[in-house]
């Protein structure tokens, strides 16, 4: 075989890894963001569980809170019912807002803040809230690293090729830490 | 950051031969002396692969035996095992499996062989003076343990270099008790290149305890600064970790029974066995962890 032949053999062959190994890569985040959105979905499960029991064992010191009952409940119906990505995360808002609510509710009550039952779910809901957290925020990071290799150059060849498209992000208000405001020195 | 795992892991593969190329010299070394090169030799790497195979396969369960921890569920431990979990998931790893170990200085450690393997336990002492925010921290750079493999690392040396000290201090004890009278046994002439490589294996015997220590500063001290920054990077609050370390180091002075030599450097921090040791210069030049100065420094800069 003359050089010039061997040369192109080469050259295909390592684009043809290269694409390869880039469709690998893509393939993986595919399933990994696909596995993060999951695990969101796992915990805003348990957290739908939860609630009622929560509802229930604070009625029963705190009877004077109906309307804030009333609000956490439908809150929690809206995000069952929600289909988009949006409307859930607005939904999930109110369920979290609610519930922080609640627990301000249960300081003003010392027999329920010693119930056992209350203090386990107590531990039960901050445990998912934050799982919510990590949840989203593997999958946040997910997304962003798949977004990227589909948006860059060469692997967005790949990507077009084999039909990969961009993922949307989960934004909802995070239960542990607020933003702060930043201010820039003069 | 992902580079600094990358050199991480070549570095440990590195580590890792070096480590059995020792045990194997060694063992080889014990079977000249023994009177035998050829048989020295493969009972050296049957040894070496023995060893390592099980502490590959076995190594996490052996730390865990001699820290005597107790595996513990979700109804007993609730709160620790809602971090975990949750830590997990951020970290995009199966839940490791969660042991609590009965000593009252506040620690803990991760060991298995991949995150599908792993185990992570924490003290007594560790449960009851840390509050949610400086546990997440903890957990968090336990898990980045997980993530980077350096709980195969750590485990594997734990046992290798647990083996390494084991045979050597054999060898010389056997040696000072009864080798006198094999050297004088064997008194044929000729034996030149066996008597240099007899040489070799001896100073590698009164070297292996010092290589083994080399190796394990090597594995620990950048792995816990690279754990900390990652830890901070899940649960994205690196004072949580500052503050627990801070806690820890203010009770370093409270000794831990199953604290010793091959498993230090899996610790969090590094445990004290005597009532409110201090830090010399000697124990500085051995030491398997940073400063906890420095790295609480370290987390309030980033």
């Amino acid at each position: 075989m003359p050089t010039w032949l061997w040369i192109v053999v080469v050259l295909v062959a390592l684009l043809l890894l290269g694409g390869i190994w880039i469709y690998n890569r893509l393939v993986r985040l595919r399933a990994r963001v696909n596995n993060g959105w999951s695990q969101i979905d796992v915990q805003l499960r348990r957290r739908y569980d939860l609630i009622p029991n929560l509802v229930t064992t604070v009625q029963g010191y705190a009877t004077h809170e109906r309307e804030l009952f009333e609000h956490v409940t439908e809150a929690r119906s809206q995000a069952i019912d929600a289909n988009a990505v949006p409307d859930q995360a607005q939904a999930e808002n109110q369920i979290t807002r609610g519930i922080r609510q609640l627990f301000a509710v249960a300081e003003n009550y010392p027999d329920l803040k010693a119930n056992q039952n209350f203090l386990a779910l107590q531990e039960e809901l901050t445990g998912t809230e934050s799982k919510i957290a990590f949840a989203r925020q593997f999958y946040n990071d997910q997304v962003m690293l798949l977004n990227t290799l589909i948006g860059s150059f060469p692997s967005n060849v790949v990507a077009k090729a084999f039909g990969f498209g961009p993922r949307e992000f989960f934004d909802i208000e995070d239960p542990v830490r607020a933003p702060s405001q930043v201010q820039f020195p003069r | 950051m992902y580079e600094q795992i990358a050199s991480n892991k070549r570095k440990t593969v590195l580590l890792i031969f070096g480590a059995i190329v020792l045990l194997g010299a060694v063992g080889y070394a014990l079977g000249l002396w023994a009177g035998s090169g050829i048989y020295g030799l493969v009972g050296a790497v049957a040894l070496a692969i023995v060893l390592s195979l099980g502490a590959f396969f076995g190594g996490d369960r052996l730390v865990l035996a001699s820290t005597r921890a107790r595996e513990v569920t979700p109804q007993e431990q609730a709160r620790l095992h809602n971090i975990v979990e949750g830590l997990s998931i951020a970290a995009g790893i199966p839940k490791p499996r969660v042991y609590v170990i009965p000593e009252q200085a506040p620690n803990a450690f991760a060991t298995g062989r991949n995150p599908e393997h792993a185990s992570v336990a924490v003290t007594e002492g560790l449960l009851a003076t840390m509050n949610r925010v400086e546990l997440e921290g903890v957990i968090g750079h336990e898990l980045s343990h997980v993530v980077d493999r350096d709980i195969l690392v750590g485990t594997l040396v734990a046992t290798l270099v647990g083996a390494v000290v084991l045979i050597s201090e054999f060898f010389l004890r056997s040696w000072w008790w009864g080798g006198f009278r094999g050297r004088r046994g064997g008194d044929r002439s000729g034996g030149g290149i066996e008597a240099i490589i007899f040489a070799i294996g001896l100073v590698l015997l009164v070297l292996a305890p010092i290589i083994g220590q080399i190796i394990r500063l090597a594995v620990s001290r950048q792995r816990e600064f690279l754990a900390d920054a990652q830890g901070a990077l899940l649960t994205r609050y690196p004072p949580g970790l500052a503050s627990a370390l801070r806690k820890i180091g203010a009770a370093s002075g409270i000794p831990m029974r199953s604290a010793n030599n091959a498993t230090a450097h899996l610790w969090l921090n590094q445990p004290s066995r005597i009532q409110g040791e201090g830090m010399g210069p000697l124990e500085k030049l051995f030491s398997t962890h940073p400063p906890i100065e420095e790295r609480i420094r370290r987390l309030e800069e980033m």
